[in-house]
């Protein structure tokens, strides 16, 4: 059968390249990369030199690159970090209703612990009001934190106008970028970042890596404890290979490659929308190279999805049926969808890989699909 | 979704025998909503006090269009009072064990059945 994996905002393949640039680092080049002695030098090398290669990316400098063990710990070093920090100096964060868990949750155990956070709205196309976030600045706030690209709709929001006006009232920005990293471009001085999140494996690179930028100058709490490792901010022997292959993702990640992505995604929406009872979630403009996010009424998501994977096809729903509360999707309750529309939310995500040929196979197999399940829904 | 549904109820929900409607039946039940995610329509035609057919038409997940078309193989043929024996846990056991947010879902099922038979009551008493 046919496999087609659309389900790129989870996970995605790890090249060729990047498996053969790692290769060698669970084997012959396994040293250390803390140690003084040429296995300990060689390791070393390899982590420096892809720090400098994920630092240009960003227009950044090495140092500010702490290596991570993926997006989530990111976040949580970001987040935490600062909070815990300049707690002396202010108790108050702003982030937004459509984050990631992984900003979302750490925020919430902030509350808890008595720190103050303001959630901002998400207009209906998946945009955080930049207005709300002008006026929820005040004297106490400490951070904002404002994700790049949204993972479930898509959307891109203008880091450089909050990076402006986070700089004008004198706020550290933190950005979750773990969509976004590679796909769109992201230049940390321009957006005035303090703190960016990123993950390797988004990117066609390795599970289990990934990196924090922290502006130079700006002290963080440390969250794990140990070595002096990551410039005395994230104990731990490094993830070398890990390291070494989130780096040559980085570098694999081409112009092309995302204008390609662009191209398929377009032509997706496009046919996509023709069907009866559809749309799309998000703005068209500002729009991951890589996402489309379609409600289809009168289906349940978790069905679509079930009855795609049985004609070999991966996606993914948005609604959360699994909750035991039933309760949709929050960054589609973010953007005001019907929860009855949010249940029919499907999330498909392309990758490089992906080729026309999956597109109309996937199209071909939903018009099938959704009939079908229509034909045993009530009217 | 961190579970795996059995096999026996992704051949309910492949290939469901008794999707549909039933013109003039003698029951309808309806339950569910649509902001909740799951909507059940029960269709019943009964002879002698037996279910001669029953059909369902439902929008939700897997658990959901399984359970009702298990739910219309396991009722059909059976007296009226046979069939308001059939339980939640049968249902869950001959699917094969359902997760719990999903549990809900063979209870909307033995609902509808519930509330077609009332509608099937109450239309055979006014006769």
């Amino acid at each position: 059968m046919k496999k087609v994996y659309l389900d790129n905002a989870a996970t995605t393949k790890m090249a060729d390249e990047v498996v053969k640039a790692m290769n060698p680092y669970f084997s012959d080049k396994f040293g250390n990369a803390s140690c003084l002695h040429s296995f300990g030098q060689e390791a070393r090398d390899a982590v420096e030199n892809a720090r400098k290669i994920i630092a240009d990316k960003i227009n950044a400098e090495p140092e500010e690159i702490i290596f991570t063990s993926g997006g989530s710990e990111s976040n949580n070093l970001a987040i935490k970090g600062i909070a815990y920090e300049l707690k002396g100096r202010g108790n108050h964060i702003i982030t937004s209703k459509f984050e990631h868990p992984a900003v979302l949750n750490v925020s919430k155990e902030l509350e808890k612990q008595g720190f103050k956070i303001s959630y901002l709205n998400v207009s209906r196309d998946g945009f955080i009001d930049l207005e709300q976030l002008k006026q929820s600045i005040t004297k106490q706030t400490i951070l904002v934190s404002l994700m790049h690209a949204n993972n479930e709709i898509g959307t891109v929001q203008d880091i450089e106008k909050i990076g402006r006006i986070c700089k004008e009232q004198n706020v550290l920005f933190h950005t979750d970028a773990v969509q976004s990293f590679a796909k769109v471009g992201i230049d940390v001085k321009k957006a005035n970042l303090s703190l960016a999140s990123f993950s390797a494996h988004k990117l066609h690179g390795p599970k289990g890596i990934g990196a924090l930028y922290v502006k130079k100058g700006i002290t963080i709490k440390k969250q794990i404890h140990g070595g002096s490792q990551e410039f005395n901010q994230r104990a731990g022997t490094e993830n070398v290979s890990g390291i070494v292959g989130f780096a040559k993702a980085v570098e694999l990640m081409k112009e092309k490659d995302i204008e390609k992505m662009n191209t398929l995604r377009d032509y997706f929406i496009e046919e996509l929308l023709k069907f009866d009872g559809t749309s799309l979630n998000g703005s068209k403009e500002n729009r991951l190279c890589n996402n489309i996010s379609v409600s289809f009424k009168n289906v349940e998501g978790e069905s679509v999805l079930l009855a795609l994977d049985d004609k070999g096809i991966a996606v993914s729903t948005s609604s959360a049926c699994t909750s035991a509360k039933l309760e949709p999707s929050h960054v589609l309750k973010a953007i005001g969808l019907k929860p009855e529309d949010s249940h029919g939310t499907i999330r498909f995500t392309l990758s490089k890989y992906t080729s026309k040929d999956d597109v109309d196979y996937t199209l071909n197999s939903l018009k099938y699909v959704i009939k079908k399940l229509r034909g045993i829904s009530p009217e | 979704m961190s579970f795996k549904y059995s096999d026996k109820l992704m051949r309910h929900f492949h290939n469901p025998k008794n999707a549909g409607k039933i013109d003039n039946a003698d029951g309808i039940g309806i339950v569910g909503n649509r902001s909740c995610g799951d909507v059940m329509h029960l269709y019943i035609t009964v002879k002698n006090n037996i279910i001669v057919d029953i059909k369902f038409k439902t929008l939700g997940c897997a658990a959901a269009i399984s359970a009702s078309d298990l739910l219309c193989e396991l009722a059909k043929g059976k007296t009226i009072d046979k069939a308001m024996k059939i339980t939640k846990q049968d249902l869950v056991e001959l699917l094969g064990g359902l997760p719990a947010p999903k549990l809900h879902c063979s209870l909307l099922a033995i609902d509808a059945l519930h509330k077609a038979i009332e509608d099937y009551t109450i239309k055979n008493q006014l006769k």
